[in-house]
């Protein structure tokens, strides 16, 4: 929002992490770095698949990622799986489908389940509709250059959980840095080695939070590659335009200025 | 008053001549594009250029993404992830139509504030203005009902918070709601209408831009000396003007070129920037988020709807003198569209008899006030209703008014002017032989100048 432009006035960025999340106190969030961060930071494949394997083992018993259709496991600029190796991942959901009003086996072409649980939101766009666009890493241009802040709102949340119980209304609440408020009702879902990773990548809590925040982030926004891309190429292509539309401006005027430097001197 | 005077299309060819005898719309674009154009325009001068650009963007840009989108509230928000998963391009094509409403308030706001400050406004432009200002009131309704449709949770309660403003004109309030949205509450019905008039207004704003045109084509552009050129006869008008084509057109092309990069820096590597997050979250109308912020181009004037509250003196005692007709909640609504119409009455706002700012030592001060005033009720919109910030919301919303309510009629009346450039030319050839002549060139050419 433009009211970022703005806040550079003010000094403000403090004030207004402050301010989007008055109602229940400021969460925290670490400021990961993440590859895909800047004009020309890109997903991590491997990251990508050892997310998959995270929300595959742990999320996907709570969550859903409705708007994922599996195929694009295997796009380019996304976690790239080979063919067949979607097609044998698709085998390991079973998806309702209404044509034969039974639960069959996933096809590539299906999308993900949605949530099982009720209260478990759909974790497709989780990483957009999180981005601390109103906190510290996504304010006045660090955007630009530190991403839109959801990813790093996710691996903190994962991460962040303090060990700490109340129980509301029923409802067991668990303490986290991140979330605002800082009572969430998701029980911790890492302790750490929760996954094995076939690469021998790291396994910690930070890492693995990472992970899958960064898969999460593909999920939200699988065409990022292309987008910056296209981006680039049109920024380098107009920046060309303009250089070859100012030396024909400047030609075009230069008769009538020189003309007019003419007349223009007497007058001064 | 008759146009400035310069050659007309003559039809050559036998074709032409065919043509012309049938249909003249050769010689109305020729016309048109040749139009003769006051020599000294400065780099402010571009926004016409740009704005048409915007509009041609969000129209085609439109017509694409409708071909893959569904109007239905259970269906909407998953035919834009649709487009922008599946649709080939389609994540481009829907963050040009995102960020093209941005870089169109951008335009319209830069456009509206040169007009401002170079009187472009003053007679014999009014009319010129005042199609602008309509331009500018269906640009922003379009660009509210176009935020509604993606379906988000600040799609519908920015609806329901907007619509829920004309519930507050008294008497009739409840039933203009409902109608407003086809139902008691935003649903179904309001989510189809508004879809509707989306794709309707962008082609009534087409053919007002037409009418914009075609009203400052007749009048001449005003220019950054407000000085008429001279129109006595031909050679004397070709010595203050010169040619749209190519002249300005390539000038225009140069600007629009650099915007534009600009413009796909941010689709391309930050295109969420100016976009809420909520808005990632399916419309759900039993969880309310946090704070319902417009987007940024309508901040302004939500700062002033929010700045008049119950606890204002004025706001009190006129709720108390209409019998609570006119309440706290009215009385903000009205302040709102106020804004907007004290803008577009600036022609006979304004009294004094110069027309560009540039000529008026007092005037200057006040209007670069208005301009920083403007950023702060930007910011203070977005703020929230607590503490501080509803007490610079009422100073902010205060000044916008006097500025257009007491500074421009009295300055007319008080202000003593600056000398003027007799002709067009005269300050043409002052400007290109300080610039060419000195190394401060760039005290001649600020921006705003």
């Amino acid at each position: 929002m433009f009211k970022k432009l703005t806040l550079g006035i003010a000094t403000a960025l403090g004030l207004t992490a402050g301010a989007a999340f008055a109602a229940g106190g400021a969460g925290e969030v670490y400021d990961y770095d993440f590859s895909f961060e800047g004009p020309f930071g890109t997903y991590d494949e491997m990251q990508l698949q050892r997310g998959l394997q995270v929300y595959t083992e742990v999320c996907s018993a709570c969550h859903g990622l409705k708007f994922v259709a599996i195929r694009t496991l295997g796009d380019e600029g996304g976690p790239n799986l080979p063919d067949d190796q979607v097609a044998a991942y698709a085998e390991f959901w079973e998806v309702f489908d209404p044509a034969i009003d039974d639960f069959r086996t996933a096809t590539p072409n299906d999308k993900f389940p949605e949530s099982g649980l009720e209260n478990a939101p759909d974790l497709s766009l989780m990483a957009k509709a999180r981005a601390g666009f109103h906190g510290p890493y996504g304010s006045g241009l660090n955007q630009l250059f530190k991403g839109m802040g959801g990813a790093e709102y996710i691996a903190t949340l994962l991460a962040g959980y303090t060990g700490e119980e109340k129980e509301e209304a029923g409802t067991i609440l668990y303490e986290n840095i991140a979330f605002p408020g800082g009572w969430i009702s998701m029980a911790p879902p890492l302790y750490g080695d929760d996954v094995e990773y076939a690469d021998g990548s790291p396994t910690d809590i930070e890492s693995v939070s990472q992970d899958v925040a960064a898969f999460l982030m593909w999920t939200a926004e699988p065409k990022m590659m292309a987008r910056k891309q296209t981006g680039f190429i049109a920024v380098m292509f107009l920046t060309v335009l303009s250089v070859l539309l100012y030396l024909t401006n400047k030609r075009l005027w230069a008769p009538i200025k020189a003309r007019a430097k003419g007349q223009g001197q007497p007058a001064e | 008053m008759s146009g400035i005077p310069h050659d007309h299309y003559e039809p050559k060819s036998g074709f032409e001549k065919w043509m012309d005898r049938r249909l003249p719309v050769i010689g109305l674009l020729y016309d048109t594009i040749m139009i003769p154009t006051p020599k000294n325009l400065n780099w402010m001068w571009i926004w016409g250029i740009v704005l048409t650009f915007c509009l041609v963007l969000q129209i085609v840009t439109g017509v694409i993404l409708v071909m893959h989108y569904t109007p239905h509230v259970d269906m909407a928000f998953a035919s834009v992830e649709h487009i922008m998963r599946d649709v080939n391009g389609g994540a481009m094509i829907r963050y040009l139509h995102m960020n093209g409403a941005s870089l169109f308030f951008v335009a319209v706001y830069a456009h509206i504030f040169r007009g401002l400050y170079y009187g472009s406004y003053k007679a014999p432009r009014e009319v010129t203005w005042i199609i602008g200002m309509l331009i500018y009131l269906m640009m922003m309704g379009t660009a509210f009902m176009g935020y509604v449709l993606p379906w988000g949770q600040m799609s519908f309660h920015g609806t329901a918070v907007i619509t829920g403003l004309f519930g507050a004109v008294p008497f009739v309030g409840d039933a203009l709601q409902t109608w407003l949205l086809g139902a008691t509450a935003v649903g179904q019905p309001a989510l189809n209408r508004f879809f509707s008039l989306h794709y309707l207004l962008p082609f009534v704003i087409a053919g007002l831009v037409i009418v914009h045109i075609w009203a400052f084509h007749t009048t001449g552009n005003n220019n950054p000396t407000g000085v008429e050129v001279r129109r006595t006869s031909k050679e004397e008008a070709e010595r203050d003007t010169l040619p749209f084509w190519p002249y300005f057109v390539i000038k225009d092309l140069f600007a629009l070129a650099i915007i534009m990069a600009v413009f796909f820096a941010i689709v391309g590597f930050m295109p969420n920037y100016l976009g809420h997050p909520d808005n990632y979250i399916e419309a759900n109308p039993l969880a309310t988020p946090a704070h319902i912020v417009p987007e940024w181009y309508f901040l302004p004037f939500y700062a002033i709807l929010r700045a008049f509250d119950g606890e204002v003196w004025l706001v009190i005692a006129v709720d108390w003198i209409t019998f609570g007709i006119v309440d706290a909640k009215f009385f903000g609504v009205v302040a709102m569209f106020g804004a907007i119409v004290v803008l577009a009455l600036a022609p006979w706002l304004d009294t004094s008899s110069v027309r560009s700012g540039r000529y008026r030592p007092m005037f200057k001060i006040w209007f670069w006030v208005l301009v920083v005033d403007f950023f702060v009720l930007m910011w203070v919109g977005a703020m929230p209703a607590e503490g501080i910030y509803p007490y610079i919301a009422l100073v902010a919303s205060t000044y916008w008014f006097a500025y257009f309510l007491v500074i421009l009629p009295l300055l007319g009346v008080i202000e003593k002017p600056l000398p003027q450039p007799a002709t067009i030319e005269d300050d043409f050839n002052a400007k290109v032989a300080k610039s060419k002549g000195g190394k401060d060139g760039a005290t001649v050419a600020t921006p705003a100048e």
